[in-house]
């Protein structure tokens, strides 16, 4: 069986036939030769510094391998000599994105080899944080989508509506980007006057954004025939590679972390639906991913309702000291599982912090995924797989 | 010796104490369970929230393979390598007008203990129960070498091809063993313990010179009293 043969869906190959056929009729020889199409460093789909050697036969990837470091910055070594503490500010910067959503599993880490559990009003701040810089992240890549694809509209509707909800973690925590604002034990500060009513309006003005979404992209005829059956990701391959989050869901594999592990965090407090798509091509990834961003909002309106008093920190000594150890958390982030192998020998900062972020399992699928699509479905591809480069590369 | 769990609560992993909603098919991966099923593949594990396995370094891949197909471990989630080995550097804080001080480097394993100075280690999932373990794996020192798992998991491909160029451990029968992050001529390996973090030789660490005396001065002053 040729690579043609394989690839090509019975459709295609009739059609393929039959431009042949024209072409000897015609007593034409087309050069089939390879080329190689190098896409990136910088590219609108890439969200970062990726490239992509593609090796193509006519309009058809038969080779593709994602180049990766052109952002790695070593976070690994890095927080080996910082202190426990200081490594937060260093973690905020993996998913640029969702920031506050990679400090909790390594804070939880931390807090697991210490003994130490936050009280129960900064665990449900924290859900309610982490559920913000998710619905932030995954904004953006909705109207991201449409850019992909020609459609410049969504965008804008993205960026005014991740706004409201910057504004909203800048508020809490002082920074729109890098919050710096989970600490061992708790949370840095409590929430301001009148922040709760505030988020219920944005929350609205986000559910009103993933209706636009729906309609403006979703509904979309383009959107569809360029989505929907480009680059199917079996289960099992799914599994075999590690992807994670709403990739995974999209084939059919029914784990959401926030539900299917027990962590001192908020999520149990609160009535949601993990949502799961049997499709896994482009169309399903999105699809699972607008539908979270609905149950999010849901979810954050909840955990407003039912805040419980107390205090937002724990009782821990100033200058922390994690007891000897090693531990595994992993929480699902707006990217996908994003987890911290924390070995801690007792010092003041870790031994070895493993960090696996979900982007470079997400992306490594996409040497498999890319293998006989056409040029175009490159970038929509690899826009549904969606990673940051900062998650890539660490 | 494997530890044994002390009761059948405790034999639950309890990294997922409820069961999916969605899933029929009930929770059965166990520690005994695991442990069994490796046999005498298994050096020692270490069980408290999680399962740390170490199994012996020729019977790796097969190891992995069981635990994949038998007990449906079917998710990878990472692999990377740890030194055990503390930094002759410290933490990067030396005074570069004194002489550097000696470090105790004397080389210390974690949980489920160790025999050489580097460990390469993996946690995989079952996408069914929401069970992980992690697995552990001795490397030699004067050759690092393991089997490359990239025919039982595909996603171990770019793990591996991290570890290689930041431990400097070679999988064989990988297919393409080159640098991911790294230039493809860059000397040494930077996650190594013995790898200087040159930022840190170059200019002393501002931390050091602006720390500011703590009220009370006590280590174990705890946060409510201010």
């Amino acid at each position: 069986v040729s690579l043609t043969d394989r690839l090509l869906g019975d459709r295609q190959r009739l059609a393929y036939i039959a431009s042949q056929a024209a072409d000897s009729r015609l007593n034409v020889e087309l050069e089939t030769e390879g080329m190689t199409l190098n896409i990136g460093p910088q590219h609108p789909a890439t969200h970062g510094t990726l490239r992509i050697i593609a090796r193509l036969d006519g309009e058809q990837v038969v080779w593709a391998e994602p180049s990766c470091g052109y952002m790695h910055r070593g976070y690994e070594k890095l927080a080996e000599v910082r202190t426990y503490p200081q490594v937060t500010s260093l973690v905020n910067r993996i998913d640029w994105l969702g920031s506050f959503a990679n400090e909790v599993p390594f804070i939880l880490a931390a807090e697991k080899l210490m003994g130490v559990e936050a009280p129960a009003r900064s665990q449900h701040i924290r859900t309610i944080l982490f559920e913000l810089s998710r619905i932030a992240n995954v904004s953006l890549f909705l109207g991201d989508l449409g850019v992909q694809m020609g459609a410049i509209t969504p965008v804008f509707f993205a960026f005014r509506d991740r706004e409201y909800v910057l504004n909203l973690i800048e508020g809490a925590t002082g920074g729109r980007f890098h919050p710096n604002f989970d600490r061992i034990g708790g949370l840095k500060d409590d929430l301001p006057k009148g922040w709760i009513a505030e988020t219920k309006a944005v929350m609205k003005k986000l559910r009103t954004f993933c209706d636009q979404i729906d309609d403006l992209l979703f509904g979309n005829e383009i959107f569809q025939a360029r989505m929907r059956g480009i680059g199917v990701i079996p289960r099992d391959v799914a599994l075999q590679y590690g992807l994670s989050g709403a990739n995974l869901r999209a084939s059919g594999v029914d784990w959401d972390l926030r539900r299917d592990q027990s962590l001192p965090m908020a999520w149990d407090k609160a009535d949601w639906k993990v949502w799961t798509h049997p499709d896994g091509d482009s169309f399903a990834r999105c699809w699972v991913r607008l539908q979270e961003t609905r149950e999010s909002t849901k979810i954050v309106d909840q955990l407003l309702d039912t805040i419980p008093s107390g205090p937002i920190m724990a009782k821990v000594p100033k200058i922390i000291k994690v007891p000897e150890g090693e531990a595994w958390v992993s929480t699902e982030n707006p990217l996908g599982e994003m987890g911290y192998y924390v070995v801690s020998r007792g010092e003041l900062g870790p031994f070895r912090v493993k960090i696996r972020s979900a982007s470079f399992n997400n992306m490594s699928v996409a040497p498999w995924a890319l293998r006989g699509v056409y040029v175009p479905d490159i970038v929509t591809i690899l826009a549904s797989l969606y990673f940051i480069l900062g998650d890539i590369d660490r | 010796m494997p530890v044994q769990p002390q009761n059948e609560k405790e034999n639950l992993l309890s990294s997922a104490p409820e069961q999916s909603a969605t899933s029929t098919q009930p929770r059965i991966t166990s520690a005994t369970e695991v442990i069994a099923a490796l046999g005498d593949r298994l050096v020692d594990s270490f069980h408290k929230d999680d399962l740390w396995l170490r199994v012996r370094t020729d019977e790796w891949k097969s190891s992995m393979r069981t635990l994949r197909d038998t007990l449906g471990f079917h998710y990878f989630c990472f692999l990377s390598a740890i030194d055990w080995m503390p930094s002759p550097f410290g933490r990067g804080e030396d005074d570069p007008t004194e002489p550097t001080p000696v470090r105790d480097t004397t080389i210390r394993s974690g949980y489920a203990g160790g025999d050489t100075r580097m460990q390469v280690f993996a946690r995989v999932m079952n996408p069914v129960t929401h069970v992980g373990v992690i697995v552990k794996v001795d490397v030699d020192d004067t050759h690092p070498s393991l089997e490359s798992l990239h025919d039982v998991y595909a996603g171990a491909n770019w793990h591996e091809r991290e570890t290689h160029e930041m431990f400097g451990i070679t999988f064989d029968g990988h297919p393409d063993l080159r640098n991911i992050y790294l230039p493809m001529d860059f000397e040494g390996h930077p996650l190594r313990k013995d790898f200087p973090l040159l930022a840190r030789m170059i200019k002393p660490w501002p931390g050091i010179v602006d720390v500011e005396p703590l009220p009370g001065g006590g280590a174990e002053e705890s946060a409510d009293e201010s």
